[in-house]
């Protein structure tokens, strides 16, 4: 397939390349996430029982506690951390956490709700510096 | 973003590398947010549990803490958000000494910052409340609703590091609930029915967080005649900021500040008694065998502890429920002085300070003590277990007493 690029807010982190990991779901690392198995654990979410690590996460919003501004650090440090994030629109906490761990993080997308956008399994380029993901290759 | 002589100082580095660490850290999330420059803050309140910080992020503060004294000194009245260990109770819940060493760790590094070690997520109750239009950086979700609402003060949600940063500084990036324009309500509520106990005004507050579901809508709750008072609009705002990230509500006549409406005006959402029970409902395992009773998220103020005192006078915990009561410390001591722990304790239950619970290691005190069927009368805490491992359950705090002692769900 030709390279499709969306444009989106200037993000945070460094440039990284990756697959996609999508659902039309919030996200919190404290209510969501098995950070020791590396997997998404609590029961209701879209993702529960797949594994977060290395994947660009691909979610709507970012929701509740403040923990995963440590969090995300904590994880990086064991290297069972997602490789970027996408996010329709983030709240402060997820910045905050992607700025102090330098997990790469972009949302503000001008297409759209990415959780549309991206599929799972798309091979993605996200460059927070310069505001954009590129779409490299799309099964079928 | 626009900075003053002393901002371009701090980014060079020539106040000390801890304090350009902060700034440098500060900046990259202004610019995320387009904020035009930084906001003084009076106070700053620091998340730092040691089951989010892990070995890293204890590294990370003793590193940090290492720092000559003038570079590491916090510039205002900095305080914690709730602890991941109570030293006094650890051992009773099933957690380990490499969990307490850690702790012990975190609090010598965030000491050496001059840090207050309050533990506490109820700080607008129990050590300095924010008064309207005051810029603050605070660092739990609950507390921040219930300053910016019902206080009128100015706050984003400030996680761990970047409250530490805004400690260091003394300021914050101006965005968010920082500026007039996020204020404006977006969403628009009323409210049918009085809800009954904490448990139901969680329940409204988790409706209005999933109906929100985002930092950046501001629910309007119409319908609330008289002045519900704190306890009941601290269950109501941290659920809603756990269910939706909702930092900021109105509710007029009952909060601080007047709301300018930016919303659609067509779209509100009524919350009667069919939402609040079918809210309940959800929660529901009536007969299940009851493993653990959490009174907690937020921390207990001193009339819910004499809640729980009265409840339980003259009953006894079943054995094989646990019943635990967190709260900060200052409530702790006023309880133990007026005898209200020695009358919960009495009943075969723990009050613990300085803990909320879900901050505790509550993966490792599950596995530790066999519990999976929890109780609880908070809306957040039922959001966040589940993740944990925990099957939750939500009522009144008479129905989880009355359960405790039967051991199993009424």
């Amino acid at each position: 397939m030709t390279p499709v690029v969306l444009r989106c807010h200037k993000g945070i982190g460094p440039a990284v390349v990756g697959t996609a990991l999508v659902a039309a779901d919030n996200f919190s690392a404290r209510y969501d996430l098995d950070r020791i198995k590396g997997v998404f654990s609590r029961p209701g979410h879209k993702l529960a029982g797949e594994s977060y690590v290395d994947r660009i996460l691909v979610l709507d919003n970012a929701k509740g506690g403040v923990a995963t501004a440590w969090m995300l650090h904590e994880m990086m440090a064991r290297t069972i951390v997602p490789r970027g994030l996408i996010f329709n629109r983030v709240n402060p906490i997820l910045a905050q956490g992607a700025a102090f761990a330098g997990v790469a993080l972009v949302d503000r997308f001008a297409d759209g709700d990415v959780t549309r956008l991206f599929r799972t399994g798309d091979e993605l380029r996200v460059d927070p510096a310069a505001g954009f993901v590129e779409i490299s290759s799309r099964d079928g | 973003m626009r900075l003053s002589d002393e901002e371009r100082a701090m980014l060079a580095g020539e106040l000390g590398e801890v304090r350009r660490w902060a700034i440098e850290h500060q900046i990259t999330v202004g610019e995320f947010f387009d904020a035009a420059d930084f906001v003084p803050v009076s106070q700053a309140h620091i998340m730092a549990d040691t089951e989010s910080l892990g070995e890293a992020g204890v590294r990370f503060l003793e590193q940090l803490a290492a720092a000559p004294e003038a570079e590491r000194r916090v510039r205002v009245p900095t305080i914690t958000d709730p602890r991941g260990i109570d030293f006094a109770a650890y051992r009773r819940l099933g957690l380990s000494e490499r969990m307490a060493a850690l702790e012990r760790r975190a609090i010598d590094a965030l000491r050496a910052f001059g840090v207050l070690m309050t533990d506490t997520c109820i700080n607008y109750q129990t050590i300095m409340a924010p008064l309207r239009a005051e810029h603050v950086a605070y660092g739990d979700t609950g507390v921040v609703i219930y300053s910016n609402s019902v206080l009128g003060a100015r706050s984003n949600f400030e996680g761990g590091p970047s409250a530490l940063a805004a400690a260091l500084t003394g300021r914050t990036p101006r965005y968010g609930y920082h500026l007039d324009e996020c204020r404006r309500a977006t969403r628009r509520f009323r409210l049918t029915e009085r809800p009954r106990d904490l448990a139901e005004w969680g329940a409204v507050g988790g409706i209005v967080g999933e109906a929100c579901s985002s930092y950046w809508q501001v629910p309007l709750i119409e319908g609330v005649e008289a002045a519900p008072g704190s306890d009941m609009l601290k269950h109501l705002g941290a659920s809603a900021a756990s269910f939706g990230s909702v930092a900021l509500f109105h509710m007029p006549g009952v909060t601080a500040e007047d709301a300018a409406f930016s919303g659609p005006s067509s779209d509100t959402v009524q919350i009667g008694r069919a939402e609040i029970d079918a809210f309940l409902a959800r929660y529901d395992a009536p007969g299940d065998k009851l493993d653990v009773v959490v009174f907690g998220a937020p921390q207990l103020s001193l009339f819910e502890i004499e809640a729980v005192a009265q409840a339980l006078d003259g009953r006894r915990v079943h054995p094989d429920t646990g019943l635990l009561v967190t709260t900060s410390p200052e409530i702790k001591h006023a309880a133990d002085r007026m005898g209200l722990t020695r009358r919960i304790e009495m009943a075969g239950a723990v009050v613990a300070e300085g803990i909320c619970f879900y901050q505790s290691y509550a993966r490792e005190m599950a596995e530790a003590n066999h519990w999976t069927r929890l109780m609880t009368n908070s809306a957040k805490l039922v959001n966040i277990i589940g993740g944990y491992g925990y099957r939750p359950s939500l009522a009144s705090l008479e129905r989880c007493v009355d359960s405790a002692v039967a051991g199993r769900v009424l």
